[in-house]
C-alpha cells in the first residue's frame, strides 16, 4: 500500500497550520503489527513530519497506541507482540534487529496516560534518565535537569524543592515532571499516550501550551480522545480504525472537510 | 446522514433548520405581498408587510443564539460546525431581506396612488418575479443541501442586475422629463435596488450552501451586470 498524499496547509493561516516544507522524520511502511495471532495493525504507510505534533485518534481499540508502541520498540516487552514492516527514523529501520533498543528509546521519548514520576526526589526523577545514557559531572547534571524542567514549563515551581519526593506534586506537576524526564534525554521524538486524560481543564492547558513550545525543537506524535485537543495542537492528524488508517491529512481539513465519510461519522459523534 | 450518538445534537442542528425554514417563508411572503402593495396601491397589504418584519427579527435572534450555544456546548466539527456557521449566516441574509421588503412596503404606503408608469411598474414586477424564484430555490437548495441547484442560483443574479441598470435608466429618465416624477421615481428607483440587493443576498445564500455542502467556498468572482454605477442620461444633447 502506498502512503497517503497530503496537501499541507489547509488553508488556515496561522501558526498552527502545516508546514508544507517539514521534511519527514519517521516514515512507516507497510507496518503490521502482532499480538499473538491477533492483527492489531493492518499494513499502515504514513509520514511523520520533523517538529510537527501529528495526533492519532480513532475508537478505542482502532490501534493508535498499538502504533505509538512501535515506535519506541515498548511492545518487544511481550515476547507474544510482533512488528513486521518498516519504521524508518532518519531512514534507519528502527524495527531492525541491529537497532540497540536502549539507544532507540532514548532517542524516542515516551510519556504516558497517567503520570508515572518515580518515587524518589523531582531532581533524581530527571536525573535518573541521563544517568542512564550519560556520565556528567555534577554541574552539568545540574544544568541539564534545570533545562529540561524549564522546558517542560515545571522550573519556576519546583525550583525551591528539587530534593521533595515527585510523587508529592499535583497530577498535571507530575504529568510535566514526566515530560522533563523525557525531554532531559534529548530525544528527537516526543510520543504522547493520552497524556492529559486524567488532569484537570488547568493542568491540560499547561501541558498543551508545552507542546506547542515543545514542537519547535522535537517531533511529537500524541494520541488523544479529545477531537478538540487534537484540532487545537497537532498539524496534522490521522484517523485509524479497526487497525487500519482511514485517513491522514493536515489537521485544518481533517477537522473542517474530512475526505472520508468514515473520518467525518467518527469526529462529529455520529460513529455507532 | 447517520444520526449523532447524541440525539440531542441531532435537535439542536434541526432547531436551527426549522426556524431558517419558517424565516425563510415568512421572508418569501413579504416580498411578494410588498411588491403587490407598491402595483396595487394596497396600505393594508404595506402595513402587514410592516408587521411581519419583527418576527423575522425574533427568529434571526433566536438562530444566533442557539447557533452558538450550540457551539459552546457541543464544539461541532466538519459538516456540523458548517452547517451552525451557515446557520447563523443565512438568518442573517434572511433577516436583511426582510427588512429589504419591510422597505419597499414603506415606500408603497408613501408614494400612495401616485401616477406610476406602466413600463416601469412592469420592469419592477419582472424583476421581482426573478428574485422570488432565486429566494425559492435558494432557500430549496438550502434545506436539500443542493449545490447544485445553490450553483444555479448564483449564476443567474447577473439577469437581475441587468434589470436594474435597465430600471435605472428608465426611472432617470422620467426624472429629467418632468420634476413632478422625481418624488415618486425616487421611490421606485429605492424599491428597485432593494429588489437588486434581495438578488444579492440570495447569492450570498447559494455561496453559504456551496460551503455548507462542499466545505470549500467558490473562489471565483460572482457575475455581476449592475452597469447603474456608470450610467448617465443626458438632456437635450
Amino acid at each position: 500500500m502506498s502512503t497517503i498524499a497530503v496537501n499541507a496547509g489547509g488553508g488556515i493561516g496561522n501558526a498552527a497550520a502545516a508546514d508544507a516544507n517539514a521534511s519527514v522524520r519517521i516514515a512507516v511502511r507497510n507496518l503490521d503489527f502482532y499480538y499473538g495471532d491477533f492483527r492489531g495493525l493492518k499494513d499502515i504507510s504514513l509520514n511523520f513530519f520533523d517538529r510537527q505534533v501529528t495526533a492519532l485518534i480513532g475508537p478505542s481499540g482502532c490501534g493508535k497506541s498499538t502504533l505509538l508502541r512501535t515506535f519506541n520498540r515498548i511492545y518487544s516487552l511481550y515476547p507474544e507482540q510482533r512488528a513486521t514492516g518498516e519504521i524508518l527514523l532518519d531512514g534507519q529501520n528502527v524495527l531492525s534487529s541491529s537497532i540497540d533498543v536502549n539507544e532507540l528509546r532514548a532517542r524516542v521519548g515516551m510519556v504516558f496516560q497517567k503520570p508515572t514520576p518515580f518515587p524518589m526526589s523531582i531532581y533524581d526523577n530527571i536525573a535518573f534518565g541521563i544517568r542512564l545514557y550519560e556520565k556528567l559531572p555534577r554541574g552539568e547534571l545540574d544544568d541539564r535537569i534545570e533545562e529540561a524542567l524549564r522546558k517542560a514549563a515545571l522550573w519556576d515551581e519546583v525550583k525551591d524543592k528539587l530534593r521533595q519526593s515527585g510523587m508529592g506534586l499535583s497530577g498535571g506537576q507530575q504529568q510535566r515532571l514526566c515530560i522533563a524526564r523525557t525531554i532531559a534525554q534529548r530525544p528527537e521524538v516526543i510520543l504522547l499516550d493520552e497524556p492529559t486524560s486524567a488532569l484537570d481543564p488547568i493542568s491540560t492547558g499547561k501541558i498543551e501550551e508545552l507542546i506547542e513550545q515543545l514542537r519547535s525543537e522535537f517531533t511529537i506524535v500524541i494520541v488523544t480522545h479529545n477531537m478538540q485537543q487534537a484540532a487545537r495542537i497537532s498539524q496534522y492528524t490521522a484517523f485509524m480504525y479497526l487497525g487500519e488508517l482511514v485517513e491522514f491529512g493536515p489537521t485544518a481539513k481533517m477537522f473542517m472537510n474530512p475526505g472520508k465519510k468514515q473520518t467525518q461519522d467518527y469526529i462529529t459523534g455520529r460513529f455507532g | 446522514m447517520a444520526e449523532h450518538i447524541v440525539s440531542s445534537y441531532d435537535e439542536d442542528l434541526q432547531g436551527l433548520r426549522r426556524r431558517i425554514t419558517e424565516m425563510g417563508g415568512i421572508a418569501e411572503k413579504m416580498l411578494v405581498d410588498s411588491i403587490s402593495a407598491l402595483v396595487r396601491h394596497d396600505k393594508a397589504l404595506a402595513q402587514a408587510v410592516i408587521s411581519a418584519d419583527p418576527r423575522l427579527d425574533a427568529l434571526q435572534r433566536e438562530v444566533e443564539e442557539n447557533a452558538i450555544f450550540t457551539i459552546a456546548r457541543r464544539q461541532p466539527l466538519a459538516v456540523d460546525l458548517r452547517e451552525t456557521i451557515s446557520a447563523i449566516r443565512v438568518s442573517g441574509d434572511v433577516e436583511r431581506i426582510g427588512d429589504l421588503a419591510k422597505n419597499i412596503a414603506k415606500r408603497a404606503l408613501a408614494i400612495g396612488s401616485d401616477f406610476q408608469p406602466q413600463k416601469i411598474v412592469v420592469g419592477l414586477q419582472h424583476m421581482s418575479d426573478l428574485v422570488m424564484g432565486q429566494l425559492k430555490d435558494v432557500l430549496d437548495a438550502y434545506t436539500l443541501q443542493d449545490t447544485a441547484k445553490a450553483l444555479d442560483v448564483w449564476q443567474r443574479d447577473g439577469a437581475i442586475d441587468a434589470l436594474y441598470t435597465s430600471l435605472f435608466r428608465e426611472l432617470l429618465t422620467y426624472m429629467m422629463e418632468d420634476p413632478r416624477n422625481i418624488s415618486f421615481c425616487t421611490h421606485l428607483l429605492f424599491c428597485a435596488k432593494n429588489i437588486e440587493r434581495i438578488g444579492d443576498h440570495t447569492t450570498n445564500i447559494a455561496e453559504t450552501v456551496h460551503y455548507l455542502v462542499t466545505g470549500e467556498t467558490l473562489a471565483i468572482d460572482r457575475p455581476k451586470n449592475d452597469r447603474s454605477i456608470d450610467t448617465t442620461v443626458h438632456t437635450g444633447a
